[in-house]
């Protein structure tokens, strides 16, 4: 028992600085991946609740299929078709390394599900606050980051930390396409100690820390973006 | 006649600019790989479905210790990602081959459907858990209440007062379950499954034509697609009651 | 007025950009060339402690780039992706123990053969009694490494037989699979089974059954380096290689540091 515990040992012995590793490339792709996806889903957000119908239906189309794939079948995509489509595209020959492939496939995806949630909190902000900003002489830019802004990351919070937690899980899934996160360490310590039951539950506790981490961070900032606002049924 | 069938399909197919050969070769594998995504889906949905509604209602009514062990289950289920979760069984369950044959279980954790069913149940068990738990909370009191005034035993007012209530609240969340479970599937392709992406990747390392994927994604779609429609329809019928009634 | 001195600067935009276009078709300069391998195949490439890529394979990869006098580094890729990431130029050459076949063929180049080496199936030893025939296999559960010549054997031979096949995405965890008692058999190369079956404690559950598995039209014409088929002078520079360090002994002493029999 205790020689399983070993195994974990940081140095060259042990796989707990390589399961660490791990841990680092999986934070620093889902935190890669937010600003892309936020932006998507911002974009295609406001597509979706636009006043031409053509520009309501890409939005529906982008929505229907990043939301409708299997985040696998994504990553592949990205991962063998994107340096073709660039290469028929432009004629360059480019490289994409595993890492950029998995922040784009999962930014597509994350874009998908977070437009939903920053749909819904658009449309949550009555027009009257922002018409109310421009009375009171406010420049639009004002009266986005004060006024609007602060009412839609309150209703878009809950929903986006959601999307976030799915997010965290999918990063397990570039270990197909041989990115070294969490999982593809655990595979390659499994093949090396042959201890799978072990290192495979040792890599979903770290799964479930990152996961609470996630939570109570959402809690911290919801519980900030609530207050001054009287909730009803509190 | 499937022959004439199968023709006419690939002859419409190399009409429309896609590579009739390659879909002559490998089109049926890929079909198979239908057929086992349906089965997977379709088995641990239900099954997974049947394990869920005892664990909502004790994640709401259970005891200090029931409620505990029934918490943990669901966080664990539901805070790892699925393929972690395939592996750890799958492999897991390799490495304790001796110990599963003594109790004759090795039979079934020998094949990899198996594996990955059991995984999936389990998986959607926990997602569908919290469901039915938000459904049966959102349940008014007052129901319970009534039940009981009228003599209602508490297991007879679950089923045929409770249940039905949070089941009609908890069906969009469930239809939308069952969409997350078709993707989710694909994921069993990574330890041998040839369902419907294992038979594109295994087209893929034959041919290199990276049409296949473009298959796979089209074949994906139309099912999420079709079980959204569907269970959109079957939600608006069984919650009709609760809508305001047209003048 | 104007008009001519837009047309002016058309006409030098058009030569510029000529000049940009017709600049990379001029023949590529091989002195530094990325080289892909897999970095899972011990003996032949495997990833070392210190993460660098090491074997058989590399050996003989740096042993050609000496002669050729190229400058060379290694790419640690999936095997599934191996062909795609040549073809989409993330290196310019495979070295990852890749057989020559006709299916690869039609998608890549191969350079002239660098070692040839036999398949063998290898099972439990409590199955020490199976034949390897297709009759005998009807029935069983057997297993390869995905995209390989023993996979495509298995499936173009055994599976019409009524056997299972089942492809793994590295030669580990097929073995992994057979240790478990999930696969009755595993296909594999010679030269990669049997320093598992001797030196590991995973393959000592196992031993080999049959022959020497050599089918010319699976097996083909041995291993080579696979080459994107545009390349043509890359894969004259590296034929070339192989013959020099065949004809000077290099070949020879790479040989002996990993194996008691030759392999070409």
């Amino acid at each position: 028992m205790t020689d399983l515990f070993g195994l974990l040992s940081f140095g060259s012995g042990g796989w707990g600085d390589d399961l660490a590793r791990g841990v680092v490339v999986t934070i620093t792709l889902a935190l890669a991946t937010l600003p892309l996806g936020l932006a998507l889903g911002l974009g295609v957000a406001l597509l979706k609740n636009a006043k031409g119908r053509i520009a309501r239906a890409l939005g529906e189309l982008y929505t229907t299929v990043f939301r409708g794939l299997p985040e696998l079948l994504t990553i592949l995509i990205v991962a063998f078709g994107a340096p073709r489509l660039i290469a028929a595209l432009t004629g360059a020959t480019v490289e994409i390394n595993s890492f950029v492939a998995g922040v784009v496939a999962l930014g597509l995806v994350f874009g998908a599900f977070s437009s939903e949630v920053l749909l819904a909190a658009i449309r949550a902000v009555p027009k009257g606050q922002s018409e109310s900003a421009a009375a009171l002489g406010l420049s639009r830019r004002l009266a986005f980051r004060l006024v609007v802004f602060p009412q839609l990351w309150r209703v878009a919070l809950p929903g986006l930390s959601n999307t976030w937690l799915v997010l965290l899980k999918d990063t397990s899934l570039v270990s197909v396409i041989a990115l070294a996160d969490l999982t593809r360490q655990t595979n390659l310590a499994v093949n090396a100690t042959k201890q799978p039951f072990f290192f495979y539950l040792v890599a979903c506790l770290l799964y479930l820390a990152l996961s609470g981490l996630s939570t109570a961070i959402a809690r911290r900032l919801e519980a900030r973006a609530d207050r001054g606002f009287a909730a009803a049924g509190r | 006649m499937e022959a004439a069938l199968g023709h006419a399909i690939l002859t419409v197919w190399g009409a429309l600019g896609f590579d009739a050969e390659l879909m002559a070769r490998y089109g049926p594998r890929v079909v198979d790989g239908l057929w086992t995504t349906l089965g997977l889906v379709a088995v641990s949905c239900t099954v997974g479905f049947l394990l869920a509604l005892p664990l909502g209602v004790a994640l709401v009514e259970g005891g200090r210790v029931t409620r505990a062990l029934c918490l943990s289950f669901s966080t664990f289920f539901r805070g790892t990602p699925l393929l972690a979760q395939v592996f750890l069984v799958y492999y897991g369950a390799g490495q304790f081959r001796d110990a599963l044959d003594a109790v004759g279980l090795w039979g079934v954790f020998r094949d990899a459907w198996w594996c990955v069913a059991i995984t999936f149940t389990l998986n959607t068990a926990a997602y569908q858990g919290e469901i039915i738990r938000g459904g049966v909370r959102s349940v008014a009191r007052g129901q319970g209440e009534a039940a009981a005034a009228l003599g209602l035993r508490r297991g007879q007012t679950y089923l045929t007062v409770i249940l039905p209530q949070a089941l009609a609240q908890g069906l969009r969340p469930l239809g939308n379950e069952l969409v997350l479970m078709i993707k989710a599937s694909s994921i069993a392709s990574v330890v041998t499954v040839y369902d419907v992406l294992g038979a594109t990747k295994y087209a893929f390392s034959r041919s290199y034509d990276f049409e296949v994927y473009l298959w796979a994604a089209l074949i994906y779609l139309v099912l999420v697609e079709t079980v959204r429609r569907v269970w959109n329809l079957l939600e608006r019928r069984a919650t009709r009651h609760l809508r305001p009634r047209e003048a | 007025m104007s008009s001519s001195r837009f047309a002016f600067a058309g006409a030098a935009a058009l030569a510029l950009a000529c000049a940009l276009i017709a600049g990379p078709a001029a023949a590529k300069d091989w002195s530094k060339i990325k080289i892909g391998t897999e970095g899972a195949y011990p003996p032949f490439n495997v990833v070392g402690a210190d993460g660098q890529v090491q074997g058989f394979d590399i050996d003989i990869a740096k042993a050609i780039c000496e002669k050729i006098k190229a400058e060379c580094t290694f790419v640690a890729q999936d095997w599934d992706g191996i062909i795609p990431a040549l073809l989409a130029n993330k290196y310019d050459a495979i070295f990852a123990s890749m057989s020559i076949t006709d299916e690869r063929k039609k998608t890549i180049a191969f350079s002239k053969r660098y070692y040839q080496t036999p398949a063998l199936f290898v099972t439990d030893k409590r199955n020490a009694s199976m034949g390897t025939s297709t009759d005998a296999m009807k029935g069983k559960t057997i297993g390869a490494q995905s995209s390989t010549v023993s996979g495509t054997y298995l499936q173009d031979v055994y599976e019409p037989a009524g056997a299972t096949v089942k492809l793994y995405a590295t030669q580990d965890e097929a073995n992994l699979d057979l240790a478990s008692g999930r696969l009755d058999a595993v296909l594999g190369d010679k030269t990669v089974m049997l320093p598992w079956l001797e030196k590991s404690d995973g393959g000592k559950c196992c031993q080999v059954i049959g022959q020497d598995i050599r089918d010319e039209k699976y097996f083909g014409e041995g291993i080579g380096a696979g080459l994107r088929k545009e390349d043509i002078e890359l894969k004259e520079l590296i034929d070339k290689g192989i013959a020099e360090i065949l004809a000077d002994g290099t070949y020879e002493k790479i040989n002996a540091k990993y194996f008691p029999f030759s392999l070409y």
